[in-house]
């Protein structure tokens, strides 16, 4: 699979080392999250590669990219399960290194994995949450009513966790996240194996969490889709570096024009090579046997691209063309694609078996 | 913020807390867990007491009565303390951990959580001793069992959280049943005096901390024992602070 990256991306945006523009709202003197040449080596492996970000205040970021491409091992060392190999990160104006605990009480974190007691009750997970945050009897008691409101759990708070459904488990971790009123909030991955409505679900209580608490929000995230819909700006995570920052429509904006979806007969290095020569070509990439090109107006070059097929012999059989989404923003980057999943992964499946016969 | 500093005895009471609220909703699991014993007490009881008598005072299965509490404290104390391991394979243990508290007071919340469900249920076994005429004790000896009863409990979830925090498959829990439960059962005189064994037997249960235990047991409870209370009472706290100092340490070190 190759992909024609010269020129295009030549100037600045495509390299890897992106500068970071600090971003600030709501006058914010200082991003709320600083990193700086935040590394993390696991032996051999370096899962983090000298990453810089500036997150500011009241932002929902996204840290996008395919399953191991650092996302998680990044927020573990924000929220001081991880400690990093090399370089600083500041959360809240604290050093996650030499001050956990102050970190700790900043923020709230949703794991991508499950981390509910299953066999108390919705509300007790709360109340053990509270407890363990310091929080008073009364101000418990009040923001267990407001968070379970809030993700729609009221009704089912007396009720042990093992009887609840994964997207009510999702969003009651959500809720505990929400209990001691975090500054920042991470979540790792939280609409993952969850079916279409309830991830839609999910993402109305995300954006409101935003609008009206003012809450910063890092969510890390493999669908493109959530990242486009919901963040305010996204940075594009592969291999453990950040390879792209910048707002969602802008990072679309740059790659340009339209995308093309091309089935042909055979494939035909000769015939992509005559497309790669046409001045508003952008890139030229096979997917799934699939010729996907990106081009300045789609509407003007369709009927080149028959011309060429004929000259050439090439049979298309269909055409198709969108816009360009963080997919392709993400192809034109690596070179390779972010895999959907299948909505329940293997490993997700033994999990939950699993909890069915604890002790 | 909302959140004022965590002190350590409001940690200690969380997990505690939360322990007992799960013990006290699974009423299956606490008749399972005293199956066993009870099994051991009544059947073992009645058959081996039948063939064998320890002294003309003593029937065999008042010699086993207090063997049987320990039993069950060992089992339960045991297998609390790796309960640990399920909150790493479920994640529990992350949200525990990622909490602005100390290590060591989320250990002892854990382990009084455990120390005190195992006790209800050993404590149901001594009850139905007394009851059954099976132990002639004083509110005084009763007071001392429960010291033993303490210090035996307290020890076993200890070893659980320390061996817990090492491993990461639970899949290691029959081997853990296997090779450590029931051999420091087996060989803690719970089931046979120690003046007549052999030799070789007779080493093995002297350095099985809980042979000192279950000898308090019997001293505070009236039935025969050995060794002198304050040698059993010394050999215990020992091993209770050296478990305790084992668990601490490996479950400050464990990550998740």
């Amino acid at each position: 699979m190759e992909i024609d990256n010269a020129g295009y991306f030549g100037n600045g945006w495509g390299s890897r080392n992106v500068q970071t523009e600090p971003y600030m709202s709501n006058g914010t003197a200082q991003g709320i999250i600083r990193i700086s040449g935040l590394t993390k080596d696991f032996g051999n492996l370096t899962a983090l590669k000298d990453v810089n970000l500036e997150i500011g205040q009241g932002e929902l970021f996204g840290l996008l990219g395919p399953n191991g491409a650092g996302k998680t091992t990044l927020i573990s060392i924000l929220s001081t399960i991880l400690p990093p190999s090399r370089g600083t990160a500041m959360v809240c104006g604290h050093d996650v290194r030499t001050q956990q605990n102050a970190v700790r009480r900043a923020i709230g974190i949703v794991f991508q994995d499950p981390s509910l007691d299953d066999e108390l009750t919705g509300e007790e997970n709360l109340d053990f949450h509270g407890r363990l945050y310091g929080m008073r009897a009364g101000l418990r008691a009040s923001r267990i009513d407001e968070v379970l409101a809030l993700v729609d759990l009221s009704r089912r708070r007396n009720d042990q966790v093992k009887t609840y459904s994964g997207g009510m488990r999702r969003r009651l971790e959500i809720a505990r996240g929400l209990m001691h009123r975090p500054e920042v909030l991470f979540l790792d991955e939280p609409t993952l194996g969850l079916d279409p409505q309830t991830r839609r679900k999910i993402w109305n209580y995300i954006r409101g969490l935003e609008e009206s608490l003012g809450m910063t929000i890092i969510l890390t995230t493999h669908y493109m889709d959530e990242a486009d819909r919901l963040c305010s700006r996204v940075a594009i995570i592969d291999r453990g570096e950040i390879v792209a920052l910048d707002s969602p429509g802008n990072l679309k904006a740059r790659l340009g024009g339209d995308v093309l979806l091309v089935d042909i007969s055979d494939h035909n290095p000769e015939f992509e090579e005559k497309i790669r020569e046409y001045g508003d070509v952008r890139g030229v990439n096979i997917q799934d046997g699939r010729l996907v090109l990106t081009v300045k107006r789609g509407e003007s070059f369709v009927p080149r691209l028959f011309e060429t097929a004929q000259a050439l012999g090439v049979e298309i059989s269909a055409v198709s063309m969108r816009k360009p989404n963080l997919e392709d923003v993400f192809i034109r980057l690596t070179g390779r694609e972010i895999r959907e999943e299948p909505a329940i992964e293997p490993k997700d499946r033994v999990r939950i078996y699993r909890w069915g016969r604890r002790k | 913020m909302g959140t004022t500093e965590v002190n350590f005895f409001g940690t200690v009471h969380t997990l505690w807390l939360r322990e007992v609220k799960r013990f006290s909703r699974n009423k299956g699991r606490l008749f399972g867990s005293m199956a066993m014993p009870a099994l051991f007490l009544i059947v073992l009881g009645t058959g081996f007491g039948s063939v064998f008598r320890y002294r003309s005072d003593t029937s065999y299965a008042e010699f086993i009565g207090p063997g049987i509490v320990a039993m069950s404290l060992l089992f339960s104390s045991m297998f609390g303390g790796m309960n640990v391991l399920w909150d790493k394979q479920f994640g529990f243990l992350k949200e525990i951990l990622v909490a602005p508290v100390s290590r060591v007071a989320i250990m002892a919340g854990q382990t009084m959580g455990t120390v005190t469900t195992s006790m209800a249920k050993a404590m149901v076994f001594l009850v139905a001793l007394l009851i059954g005429g099976l132990v002639k004790s004083d509110l005084q000896g009763i007071f001392l069992a429960l010291v033993f009863m303490f210090l035996i409990s307290a020890s076993f979830v200890s070893l659980g959280i320390a061996f817990a925090s090492r491993m990461t498959d639970p899949h290691a829990f029959p081997l853990i049943m296997n090779f450590l439960i029931m051999p420091v059962f087996f060989l803690s005189g719970a089931l046979f005096p120690l003046d007549r064994i052999p030799g070789w037997l007779e080493a093995t249960t002297r350095i099985n901390p809980l042979t000192y235990g279950i000898d308090g047991m019997r001293f505070a409870l009236g039935a025969p024992y050995q060794f002198s209370p304050l040698l059993n009472l010394s050999v215990l706290l020992l091993f209770w602070i050296g478990t305790t100092l084992a668990g601490g340490l490996l479950f400050r070190k464990m990550s998740v």
